[in-house]
């Protein structure tokens, strides 16, 4: 009991510690893909002490909403962090339902991201706000529904349950579409989530068509650095969903299961590198299509699972 | 031998058909075959016929009913048809081999092959088989002068009924489903005939599965309402002989698969089911029809209507168990529907319009067209002397006997809309002021080679009327014997 | 394991149909569609096939995935048909059709009653969407090519639901199924050329000079 509770501690302190890098990883690939040599290691580390060694600056405007805004965004992500299992092993805090909790807390997140923006009054922020909205609201019953697909699956409806469960039995097993169906989804979802290509494209500078990084134009030094760290924690947390189910051994020994498990968790930031650098981002008027095949994938289970 | 022969010769014409570069051969051979037909056909009802159990291709009562139908409508619809090829002259470079015509010989004479196949066939697979080919092979013809209305019904045409007979392919396909349940019945072999008599051993459910695709499917080949749309448009822009073989014979081959299904139905017990489904989708039929008929403007799309409104009726007929009245009734509408689209044909030729405003005075101009034209409305109406009435009159009497009142209602109601619809366009059409002399001459001769098919098929209507001959109210005993699942 | 992974694929070339704005993608996925469906039938077959039964699977096999498509392809070439498909019902719309129609797929073959023999219902129930596919093409989409595809969609399905009830027709007959299919689709192909000669355009809700 100790032991797990230990693991899941260390598992708590990599995904602070090392979250950050994730970005490196997706920075360089593209940057490889790209021909350059890309930005250094430890580059996100170096901006975030940038950012919070900087004071903010407020528009007159803008009330207590737009300062909490990215307090409660890193505070429900770390939330998030503590119910995800890692590697395997059960989360810090686990209980049946907890799928809901985490669901909700990124929905919190997200609200007050989108309140911040809205606070401003700015039109391109409500314009990008509008946006979050929209394909948020598409992107979570998707991922709802593939979390309840796991949980059918497994017969648990807690995150620990259902990633400690699984094995490579339900891979190989009747369910296996239904499992690859739901990892499609999730990895649809991660992408829309993290606001990455070909859902939104972190990197343009035009506010008509940027979707998440619009709503924090306005936001500077510590409440930068702030969604910046939340950003890069929800990389890892929503990363750790997919991983769990692509690489379901369980070896017995914690430190090799942790170092699968970041491996993994690696690769899957150099896939969504590749992603970036080969797919061009798609129009808006067709990204609810794209989430729309991911319900529908999250969906598809139901056929293998329920009889 | 002589089953296979009825079928084959017409395959072998047409192929030969295609090899031959004179049309003056080509358009002989139509008659020839439609003739050679009718004959083996007269000859093979003389010799008598009993299907074994088990056969794929055979002759009983019903299909030799539907087989002299059809037979006796190629044979009168040729002359017409050989008249409409030389009317229709194309230019000299599109005459040879494979040519637009050449290929027109084809079909028609595979039209014919495809449609007695069906006929023929007591096996559930090979009678969709070559429904759908009646479908491909009359395709061409309906396209034949490649205008684009005529292309537009023929696009409709063929994608409709495609896709109906593909459902009723899913039907047959429940159909074996249900011999795999019981092991008495279990890979029975898949004739109707076969699942008649033992079906009681077959899974209901699936058995009803079953009859309402193969309704469904069988029944947008029929024509009945709501899946009739393809009907008048094809009807209207084929070539008129060819309308008169989709009407008269066509439809009824598709009726013979309902018929034939619904017999082994019956049989299993639940025929009130397939009945009750029957008449409403005939009612449905006849009184559609009836609301389109009065407010027609095109005489070829009127009798289209009034084809959708007798299917109705053979439909309500199979349901209410009047099966007699049904099958007299189905010869009865062949007959009177081939002479009424083959005079449509010869009133299109003279006045060059489909309209019913512009032809009129058609009793002035063409006498005896004229006068056949108005017995034809009489008969399709069912007015006493002609056959039509006694049918029609049977089958009521069999509704009101087993007091279906409703179905009676709806039945009198939409014959009465025909009635009152099809006489305020045809009464000016053959008694109103000539039209412009100009457009239209007057015919010197009093009757024309071109009258004397539709004559032939009038007078046997009204004589079907007067006096049923015994040998074939024989033949409609027995048929309605199996129709009926006794 | 290998059959449930074929009606997963399976399932997905359906939805591609729903959701697809493009008439090469459509043929590519109806070609799809019957090679996967063949590969189905050889999978989910009991015992060891016949010879006739392989000729026959194979000769299926050549004219649905390869002849039909290549003569829609040239259809498609020869007609100069623009590549959008041209929806009466919106892409994401007709994909929750899609979904709607695999739901009612699953419970229709989950409800009715399985003869001795038949195959995993999720086999009769990829038959039913295929067939929904089909009919849905036909309905909601404009162009008669694609009209045409969904028939061939709608004959895919069917082909595989016999054996998935474990009904096996004389060979003769499905034969003849076959080249009705066959010769039906060619014809199609002949006529969307006239209609396109004829009319410059191939749009079916523009076909409208008949009606009442």
């Amino acid at each position: 009991m100790i032991a797990d509770t230990f693991a899941a501690l260390g598992g708590v302190a990599l995904a602070l510690v090392l979250s950050p890098f994730l970005r490196t990883i997706i920075d360089r690939t593209k940057a490889r893909m790209a021909g350059r040599q890309g930005p250094p290691v430890l580059q996100p580390y170096w901006s975030l002490a940038r950012l919070l060694r900087k004071g903010a600056v407020y528009s007159s405007t803008t009330t207590w909403i737009f300062r909490a805004g990215p307090v409660v965004t890193l505070a429900t992500i770390l939330g998030a962090l503590c119910l995800v299992p890692f590697g395997g092993r059960p989360a810090l805090l686990h209980f049946e339902g907890d799928v809901l909790l985490m669901a909700y807390l990124l929905g919190l997140g997200r609200f007050f991201t989108i309140l911040a923006a809205l606070d401003t009054g700015s039109s391109f922020e409500g314009m990008g706000a509008n946006r979050e909205a929209f394909f948020s609201a598409l992107g979570e019953p998707a991922l709802l529904l593939g979390v309840a697909g796991l949980g059918a699956i497994t017969g648990s409806v807690s995150l620990s349950g259902i990633y400690g469960r699984i094995g490579t039995s339900a891979f190989l097993g009747a369910h296996m579409p239904a499992m690859i169906f739901i990892l499609a989804t999730f990895v649809i979802v991660y992408l829309t989530e993290n606001a990455r290509i070909p859902v939104d494209d972190p990197t343009t500078h035009l506010e008509l068509t940027m979707i998440h990084e619009v709503m924090v134009l306005d936001h500077c030094g510590t409440d930068l650095a702030f969604i910046e760290y939340a950003g890069a924690l929800k990389l890892w947390v929503l990363g750790l969903l997919i991983t769990g189910l692509v690489f379901p051994v369980h070896t017995g020994s914690a430190l090799l299961d942790a170092c699968v498990t970041l491996a993994c968790m690696f690769v899957l930031q150099i896939g969504v590198g590749l992603v970036e650098s080969l797919v061009a981002r798609l129009k808006m008027g067709r990204t609810p299509l794209l989430l729309g095949i991911a319900f529908v994938m999250s969906a598809l289970w139901v056929m293998w699972v329920v009889r | 031998m002589m089953l296979r022969i009825l079928f084959l010769a017409p395959f072998a014409a047409g192929l030969a058909s295609l090899g031959i570069s004179s049309p003056r051969v080509r358009r002989r051979l139509i008659t020839i075959v439609s003739f050679f037909h009718l004959a083996c056909t007269l000859i093979v009802w003389r010799t008598g016929f009993e299907p074994s159990a088990g056969r794929w291709i055979g002759l009983d009562a019903l299909s030799m009913l539907f087989l002299l139908i059809t037979s006796v409508l190629f044979a009168s619809s040729s002359f017409a048809t050989v008249a409409y090829l030389r009317g229709h002259e194309l230019p000299v470079e599109s005459r040879g081999r494979f040519s637009r015509e050449a290929v027109f010989t084809c079909a028609m004479l595979f039209f014919l092959g495809t449609t007695t196949l069906a006929i023929l066939s007591l096996h559930t697979g090979v009678f969709w088989m070559a429904i759908e080919a009646t479908t491909l092979a009359s395709a061409p013809l309906i396209s034949y002068q490649r205008s684009s209305r005529s292309l537009e019904a023929t696009w409709k045409y063929l994608l409709i009924c495609s896709v109906g007979i593909a459902i009723a392919l899913v039907g047959n396909t429940a159909l074996a489903v249900s011999v795999a349940f019981d092991p008495a019945t279990y890979g029975l072999p898949m004739t109707f005939r076969d699942l008649a008599e033992r079906a009681v051993s077959l899974n209901p459910v699936w058995l009803k599965v079953a009859f309402a695709l193969i309704l469904v499917g069988y029944g947008t080949k029929m024509g009945l309402a709501p899946m009739h749309t393809w009907l008048p448009d094809a009807h209207s822009e084929a070539p008129s002989p060819v309308s008169a073989l989709l009407s008269g014979a066509l439809l009824n081959c598709a009726f013979l698969g309902i018929l034939r299904t619904n017999a082994i139905l019956v049989r299993a017990g639940i025929g009130g089911y397939s009945n009750g489904l029957l008449a409403a989708f005939g009612a449905l039929s006849m009184l559609l029809a009836g609301w389109f008929v009065l407010r027609q403007a095109d005489f070829k799309r009127l009798l289209a209507y009034s084809s959708i409104e007798h299917m109705g009726i053979l439909a309500i007929a199979a349901g209410a168990g009047a099966s007699f009245g049904g099958l007299l009734h189905a010869l009865n509408h062949s007959l009177t529907k081939g002479a009424l689209f083959l005079l449509a044909g010869t009133i299109l030729g003279a006045y060059h319009t489909k309209s019913t405003r512009a032809v009129s005075g058609l009793i002035r101009i063409s006498p005896a067209t004229g006068l056949l034209w108005i017995a034809g409305f009489l008969a399709i109406c069912g007015v006493p002397p002609f056959g039509t009435f006694v049918s029609e009159f049977s089958v009521m009497a069999v509704l009101g006997r087993g007091g279906r009142w409703w179905l009676l209602a709806a039945f009198l109601s939409a014959l009465g809309i025909v009635f009152v619809g099809m006489w305020r366009i045809v009464i000016p059409m053959a008694f109103g002021r000539p039209s412009d002399p100009a457009v239209c001459v007057p015919r010197s001769r009093p009757i024309e080679a071109a009258d004397v098919p539709p004559l032939a098929l009038c007078c046997m209507v009204l004589l079907f009327g007067i006096w049923l001959p015994s040998p074939i109210a024989r033949l409609i005993e027995h048929a309605s014997a199996i129709a009926g699942g006794l | 394991m290998i059959d449930q992974s074929i009606i997963a694929l399976l399932l997905l070339v359906n939805l591609r149909m729903f959701a697809t704005s493009r008439v090469d993608s459509l043929v590519r996925c109806v070609a799809a569609q019957a090679f996967l469906l063949v590969c189905l039938a050889v999978v989910t077959h009991e015992g060891s096939l016949s010879w006739e039964a392989w000729t026959f699977l194979s000769v299926t096999g050549l004219v649905k995935c390869a002849a039909l498509p290549a003569l829609m392809t040239r259809a498609l070439r020869s007609a100069g048909i623009r590549r959008e498909v041209e929806p009466l019902v919106g892409y994401r719309v007709s994909l929750f059709i899609g979904l709607a129609a695999t739901g009612f797929s699953v419970w229709a073959a989950e409800k009715l009653p399985m003869p001795a023999g038949a195959a995993d219902p999720l086999v009769v129930a990829v038959a039913l969407i295929s067939m929904i596919t089909g009919i849905f093409l036909i309905v909601a989409r404009r162009k008669a090519i694609s009209q045409a595809i969904g028939y061939l969609a709608m004959e895919n399905g069917i082909y595989v639901l016999a054996p998935a009830l474990a009904v096996h027709g004389p060979l003769i007959v499905e034969t003849g199924v076959l080249l009705d299919v066959f010769v039906g689709v060619f014809i199609m192909g002949v006529i969307i050329l006239h209609i396109r000669q004829e009319f410059r355009h191939i749009d079916i809700d523009r076909l409208s000079e008949l009606k009442d």
